[in-house]
C-alpha cells in the first residue's frame, strides 16, 4: 500500500537494458571469463595433442610451439586401433538406443495413457531403478553373466560375460528408467482427444501406440535419442566390468589403453581424448536444440 | 489439468481390452519389466543378500552374518576416507557447483548479448565422457608439464596437484564441477524461461527488489527443477567413479566407495561378499534420497 510512489514509474526493463552500465559490463566480463575458463581445458587438450612429447616435457604444455603435427592422431588410429574401438562403441550404442527407446516408449504409453491399475507402481519401479548407483548392481550381474552360456556364434567367450550382449542389456535395462520417465511426462502433454477418437474408431492398443501416439512423440524421441546416444557412447564403467577382451572395448574405455604400463605419453592421451570427445561435441553442436530439450523434458512437466 | 482429471473419472468403465490387446500389453510390458527386474532390481536384492556372505565367487556360499560390515567399519582402512570423499563430492557439487550453475543461468536468462555463446561454451563439458574429463584434468594439473603450474610460474618446487593425497581430491572436484555446472545451468535456464513474466512484474510493482523477487517469487516456482537438480546432484555425488578411475584408478587420496566396490569384485581377490557390503552402504545412502524423491513424485502423480 505504501509503495504508491514507486509504482508510478517502475524501472522498465527494456529501457535499462540498452544503457551500458558498469553493472552490465561486469556481468559480461564475468560471463566471458567463465566461458573462457570452461573452454580452456579443451583447447589445452587440442594444443597438447598437436605437439611432440619431447617438446612439452621440456617446456610444459603452456609454451609456444616449435612443431605442430597430427602425428599423434595418426598414431592413435594406426597403432592403437581407434577405428576398431569406434566400431565397438557403435555396436553397443546403436542397438542400445533403439531398444531402450522402443521398450521405454511402450511402457510410457501404457503408464501415461491406458489408465491401468498399478501404473504408478510401474513408473516408480522404472524411475527409481535408474537412480540407483551402478555399483549396487555390478556384483550380481558380473556373477550372473559369467554363468550364462552363449553359443559361439553369439559370443566368442561362450558366456554372456565378455560379450556385447551383456553391455547392451545392461545399458538398455538401466537407461530405460530415464526414458520411461521422460516419455511418460511428454505423452501426458499430448492432447488426449486424438487418442479418444481412435478408441471410438476401435483402434487396438498397438495402433493407439504405434500409429497415433508415437508419431506425435517424434520431437521427444529425437531429443531422448540424442541424449541417450551420448550417454551410452560416453559410458566407461559397464564395458570396463563386463568386457575383459581388450579388443572388444568401446572407445571410451579403450582410452585407458593408450596409457603405457610404465610410461604414459600424455600428448598421445590428449589426442585420444580429443578423438573420443569430437563425435559428442559434433553431435552437440549440430543437435544442440534436441540435446537440451532431452535434458529438460524430464524436469519441465506438462 | 482439472479437465484431464474429470475425463479420467468418466472414462474408467465399460471398455476394456480385447484378447489381442492383452497379448500386446503382456509382451510389450512384460519384456521391459523382466529386463528391469533382471538387470536392476534382482541384482540390487542379490547385493543385499550377498553382503551377508563370505563368498569369493567360486566356492560354496557361506553365511557370515554381519561380519563383512564389522570388518568394513573397523578393519578396512580405505573405507572411512572413501565415505569422506563421497560426502565431500556431494557437498562440493551441492554447495558450490549447483549454486554456481544457478547463478550463471540467472545471469544469462536476463537476456545478455552473446547469451547463446556463453550458454554453449559453459554447457560443452557436459557432453564429454567423464573419463575424458579425467584425462584432461591430468593435462591441466600435471606436476611437471601441467598448465596450472606453468601459469603459476612455480618451477622451483612445483606442486603435484594430482599426486598429493591432501590436494588431489579438490582438483578432481574442480574437474567434476566443470561438468556439473553446465548441466545445472541448462536445467535452470529451461525452468526460468517457463516462469510467468507477470509474476516478476507484479513483484516489482509491489516494490520488491530484484534479489527479493528472485528468492521469494521466482525460486519457489522453480520447485520441480530444484527437485530434479537435487536428485541429479546426489546421484552424481554417489556415482562418482570415472574421473578418479581415469586419473589414478582411485588410489592415493582419491578413494571412493564406487572404486572400492569395483576393486573388490574385479580385482584378483574377488571378495564378492565384502564388495557387496560396500555396495549396500552406497545403496542405503542413495535410497534415502530416492525415496524422498519418489514420495514427491507420487504426490504429483495424484494431483494430475
Amino acid at each position: 500500500m505504501s509503495s504508491h510512489a514507486d509504482t508510478v514509474a517502475p524501472p522498465s526493463a527494456p529501457a535499462r537494458r540498452r544503457r551500458v552500465t558498469p553493472g552490465r559490463l561486469g556481468v559480461h566480463a564475468f560471463l566471458m571469463g567463465v566461458s573462457l575458463a570452461f573452454l580452456a581445458p579443451l583447447l589445452l587438450a587440442v594444443y597438447a595433442s598437436l605437439r611432440p612429447y619431447d617438446e612439452t616435457a621440456e617446456r610444459g604444455y603452456f609454451s609456444l610451439p616449435d612443431t605442430l603435427s597430427f602425428d599423434y592422431y595418426r598414431q592413435a588410429f594406426t597403432d592403437s586401433g581407434m577405428t576398431k574401438y569406434f566400431v565397438n562403441t557403435l555396436l553397443i550404442a546403436v542397438p542400445g538406443v533403439l531398444l531402450a527407446l522402443f521398450l521405454a516408449s511402450f511402457v510410457a504409453f501404457a503408464v501415461a495413457r491406458l489408465r491401468m491399475r498399478g501404473s504408478i507402481v510401474l513408473l516408480m519401479l522404472f524411475t527409481a531403478g535408474n537412480l540407483l548407483p551402478q555399483q549396487v548392481i555390478i556384483t550380481p550381474l558380473y556373477v550372473l553373466f559369467n554363468r550364462i552360456p552363449l553359443p559361439y556364434w553369439m559370443s566368442d567367450s561362450m558366456t554372456l560375460y565378455d560379450s556385447y550382449w551383456a553391455v547392451v542389456a545392461v545399458q538398455v535395462g538401466f537407461q530405460m528408467g530415464f526414458c520411461v520417465f521422460v516419455l511418460a511426462n511428454f505423452m501426458r502433454t499430448l492432447p488426449i482427444e486424438i487418442l479418444e477418437a481412435a478408441i471410438v474408431d476401435g483402434a487396438s492398443v498397438w495402433a493407439q501406440y504405434w500409429r497415433i501416439t508415437l508419431p506425435l512423440c517424434r520431437p521427444a524421441l529425437a531429443a531422448l535419442g540424442t541424449l541417450q546416444f551420448t550417454w551410452m557412447y560416453n559410458d566407461f564403467l559397464w564395458a570396463l566390468v563386463f568386457i575383459s577382451d581388450g579388443d572388444k572395448l568401446p572407445v571410451t574405455s579403450a582410452l585407458n589403453n593408450l596409457r603405457g604400463q610404465f610410461f604414459t605419453d600424455y600428448n598421445l592421451l590428449a589426442a585420444g581424448s580429443v578423438i573420443v570427445a569430437l563425435p559428442t561435441i559434433i553431435v552437440f553442436l549440430l543437435l544442440q536444440r534436441h540435446f537440451i530439450a532431452g535434458l529438460t523434458l524430464g524436469s519441465s512437466k506438462g | 489439468m482439472s479437465l484431464l482429471t474429470t475425463r479420467r473419472t468418466r472414462r474408467r468403465g465399460p471398455r476394456r481390452f480385447s484378447a489381442r490387446d492383452r497379448a500386446v500389453l503382456g509382451v510389450l510390458l512384460g519384456i521391459p519389466l523382466l529386463l528391469d527386474l533382471v538387470i536392476v532390481w534382482g541384482p540390487t536384492l542379490a547385493s543385499v543378500a550377498l553382503s551377508f556372505t563370505g563368498w569369493d565367487g567360486i566356492s560354496d556360499i557361506e553365511w557370515v552374518g554381519t561380519e563383512n560390515y564389522a570388518n568394513l567399519f573397523t578393519n578396512y582402512p580405505q573405507f572411512w576416507p572413501a565415505v569422506r570423499h563421497n560426502l565431500l563430492w556431494l557437498g562440493f557439487l551441492g554447495l558450490v557447483a549447483t549454486p554456481f550453475g544457478l547463478l550463471l543461468a540467472v545471469l544469462i536468462d536476463r537476456g545478455v548479448r552473446f547469451g547463446r555463446f556463453y550458454q554453449s561454451t559453459i554447457y560443452l563439458p557436459v557432453v564429454l565422457s567423464l573419463a575424458v574429463v579425467g584425462f584432461i584434468a591430468q593435462l591441466v594439473f600435471s606436476r611437471d608439464q601441467g598448465a596450472l603450474n606453468a601459469i603459476l610460474g612455480d618451477t622451483e618446487s612445483p606442486t603435484d596437484w594430482l599426486g598429493d593425497p591432501d590436494l588431489n581430491i579438490w582438483m578432481v572436484l574442480l574437474a567434476a564441477a566443470w561438468r556439473h555446472t553446465g548441466y545445472v545451468m541448462i536445467l535452470y535456464l529451461a525452468g526460468l524461461k517457463a516462469v510467468d513474466a507477470s509474476l516478476k512484474e507484479a513483484a516489482a510493482i509491489d516494490g520488491a527488489s530484484e534479489t527479493q523477487t528472485f528468492f521469494r517469487v521466482v525460486l519457489p516456482t522453480l520447485r520441480p527443477v530444484n527437485v530434479i537438480v537435487g536428485v541429479i546432484t546426489v546421484i552424481e555425488g554417489l556415482r562418482a567413479f570415472d574421473i578418479v578411475y581415469a586419473v589414478n584408478k582411485g588410489r592415493n587420496g582419491l578413494e571412493l566407495l564406487s572404486v572400492l566396490v569395483t576393486d573388490n569384485i574385479i580385482g584378483e581377490a574377488s571378495r564378492i561378499g565384502f564388495g557387496s557390503a560396500i555396495a549396500v552402504v552406497l545403496l542405503v545412502v542413495s535410497m534415502g534420497f530416492v525415496v524422498t524423491y519418489l514420495v514427491q513424485e507420487i504426490r504429483g502423480e495424484k494431483n494430475r
